[in-house]
């Protein structure tokens, strides 16, 4: 995926070239202006999307670099969750103080289950997180000091003197975080930690012998990826306003592990994009029925063969459908097709420019 | 207080071992864990169910429609999903089962909504049968045998027929396999429909002991995962005993230790026995070589 550049330092760079700085400086100012653009239940849309795309970040480093797998992401979006919410209600902590924490808090449980993962590979660690996560939620659902079943509410959050009440101050803290951790992603991802991360993934006996250290790397990979994810979760507690053991389910890490691949895994572009949209579907799955011409379509096959009650069931049906479609049709995933599509626009440029200076000769 | 929670952890247990061997066969022939082989087991403990109340079938029919769908579920994927992925690693194998499931889930849903129905079953649950001084549910003693059954006449299947010993040869190596002609595509097809099978005769164990539900199979699936892993993913008769001791286990676990904990405990074990054996109770390690 990634060529090999003649300056060993160019792809260490965050940014070449006038027409990238163009692109950045542009693509910020979209993010910020957004929200006078958007109604407000959009904006909660994209602040739950973004929370996706952090997850997705740091299964981006566990699963695309270092080439593990795991099945119990949702366990750290919890624990960065609760532990966001507990801080800010117990100990009266700010929020900015509080998130940070929680990673803290997150990241050790990563590197708790990242010791396991030493010696387990394939299945059996994807098992072993399984249970993981399975765990955690059990155990945060039956005591009492994490609300139980019947789950927490979250106090409003404050960042100085501004309160966290609309969807547009959350958005810009949640913008704000998601831009952040994305340079933070992609800053270790092509440095020297990223560079032995994916030493370990291609072969772990070859990545020793260079002198890199795999225990370490590999535990770190999991810390990282369950500090991003209990960012989210404290984020998302923030978002939704109330939080509970049934959010932090199986299929949600189920979800997590399918984004990153269905954005082409190895690609921080791809998992961005892959989580966006997992993120998108696991939100918007009962609107299909609102859609204009689907949707009245959808309800008459509802009547006439399945059942009415139903019909909210579809969404499942759509993301379990694309997760395989883009699989079977694209198998370097959204990245593949995004380079693809680039390379088509190239291409035609290219050929429009020839075609002009051939029309001046 | 003992036996009675030993049996009841084997009847469990025998769900868990069906579950794992059905995994094991297929993860041996392609090296994919089939996450949606509880979601297609749960279809086909629904087409048994709507053979009985709606179509008024009697149990050997419904229980047949119910088998043959299963297995041409299974033959069906391997052969127009699984096998269509361009290149595929073994992530993108894995992913693609997992949509599968999300999809058999959605579409169960969309056609039976989540009400718990009652499952109709030829033998009784309330009914007890006296096994020396055991009490035990009719329907325990009969998923015992049954499951107990179904494997041997697998292991027999793959111990002794042509068929059988063609599909070990495509689980153990699929390109000397071939060389030898086998026809490794029939094959990993034919063993993926047998896994399903495999599936549904447990889910149809499972339905009439709790209710029928699109989340039927959910638990089975996992623990069944979980024994496979246990008793090591190689071995067919390690993932089978692996099922057997994650139910006594846990039932064990659950009448004497705590019963909220019950459905953990089998992930808190093999996380302890894969922290001593990487590749489960029966697994053989290989030790790899540069």
């Amino acid at each position: 995926m990634t060529d090999v550049a003649s300056d060993p330092y160019a792809d260490v760079q965050l940014l070449r070239g006038r027409a990238a700085w163009i692109r950045v400086v542009l693509g910020l100012a979209v993010l910020a202006l957004l929200p006078l653009v958007l109604p407000g239940y959009r904006l909660f849309t994209l602040n739950y999307m973004a929370i996706f795309v952090i997850v997705g970040l740091g299964m981006h480093l566990l699963v695309g670099d270092t080439g593990q797998v795991s099945l119990g992401h949702a366990g750290f979006l919890a624990i960065g969750a609760y532990a966001t919410v507990l801080l800010m209600t117990e100990l009266g902590a700010p929020f900015l103080l509080a998130l940070p924490a929680a990673a803290v808090v997150s990241a050790l449980f990563g590197f708790l289950l990242g010791l396991p993962a030493l010696r387990l590979t394939g299945p059996y660690l994807a098992i072993a997180s399984l249970g993981f996560g399975l765990a955690v939620t059990l155990i945060i659902g039956t005591s009492p000091a994490f609300g139980g079943h019947m789950g927490l509410v979250v106090p409003t959050a404050t960042v100085g003197p501004l309160r966290l009440g609309g969807d547009v101050a959350k958005y810009y803290v949640i913008a704000g975080v998601t831009v952040g951790l994305g340079v933070a992603a992609r800053n270790l991802s092509v440095t020297r930690v990223g560079r032995a991360f994916r030493a370990v993934r291609d072969s772990e006996i070859a990545a020793a012998t260079l002198g890199v250290d795999v225990a370490y790397h590999k535990t770190l990979a999991f810390a990282v990826s369950a500090a991003f994810a209990g960012v989210a979760g404290g984020l998302l507690a923030v978002t939704t306003g109330f939080i509970s053991p049934g959010v932090f389910t199986f299929t949600l890490s189920l979800m997590f592990l399918a984004m990153v691949v269905i954005g082409g895994l190895g690609s921080i572009r791809g998992a961005v994009l892959g989580s966006a949209l997992v993120g998108y579907l696991n939100l918007e799955m009962d609107a299909f029925q609102e859609l204009p011409a689907l949707g009245p379509l959808l309800e008459v096959f509802s009547e006439r063969v399945m059942s009415v009650a139903g019909l909210p069931n579809v969404g499942w049906v759509a993301t379990g459908g694309l997760i395989m479609l883009a699989i079977l049709v694209e198998p370097g995933g959204l990245n593949g097709l995004w380079l693809r599509v680039e390379k088509r626009i190239a291409g035609l440029r290219g050929r429009g420019g020839r075609r002009r200076s051939g029309g001046g000769a | 207080m003992l036996t009675q929670s030993i049996a009841g952890g084997l009847s469990a247990g025998s769900i868990y071992a069906l579950m794992a061997l059905a995994l094991v066969i297929t993860y041996k022939a392609t090296e994919v864990p089939n996450f949606a082989q509880g979601e297609m087991a749960m279809v086909s403990a629904f087409v048994a169910y709507v053979c009985v109340t709606q179509l008024q079938a009697g149990f050997t029919v419904a229980f047949t429609v119910a088998l043959v769908f299963a297995f041409l579920l299974g033959v069906g994927f391997e052969g127009l999903v699984l096998r269509r992925t361009r290149d595929p690693s073994h992530l993108d194998l894995i992913i693609v089962t997992l949509g599968f499931m999300l999809t058999l889930f959605g579409l169960a849903g969309w056609k039976w909504g989540a009400d718990q129905r009652p499952f109709p079953f030829p033998v009784s649950t309330s009914a007890v049968v006296l096994v020396g001084d055991v009490a035990v549910s009719a329907l325990s003693v009969a998923t015992i045998v049954i499951a107990l059954m179904l494997m041997l006449a697998v292991f027999a299947f793959f111990r002794f027929t042509k068929l059988g010993v063609a599909m070990r040869a495509v689980q153990q190596d699929t390109v000397a396999a071939r060389i030898n002609g086998v026809p490794a595509r029939r094959v990993v097809g034919l063993t993926f429909g047998i896994s399903s099978v495999m599936g549904a005769v447990a889910a149809l164990l499972t339905a009439p002991l709790i209710t029928l539900d699109p989340t039927l199979m959910w638990d089975p699936l996992l623990k069944g995962f979980a024994a496979a892993v246990l008793g090591g993913l190689n071995t067919p008769v390690g993932a089978v005993l692996g099922g057997y001791l994650l139910g006594v286990v846990e039932n064990l676990f659950g009448a004497y230790v705590s019963v909220e904990f019950k459905s953990v405990v089998a992930f808190l074990v093999i996380v302890v026995v894969l922290w001593f054996r990487p590749s489960g109770l029966f697994g053989r390690h290989h030790e790899r070589k540069v």
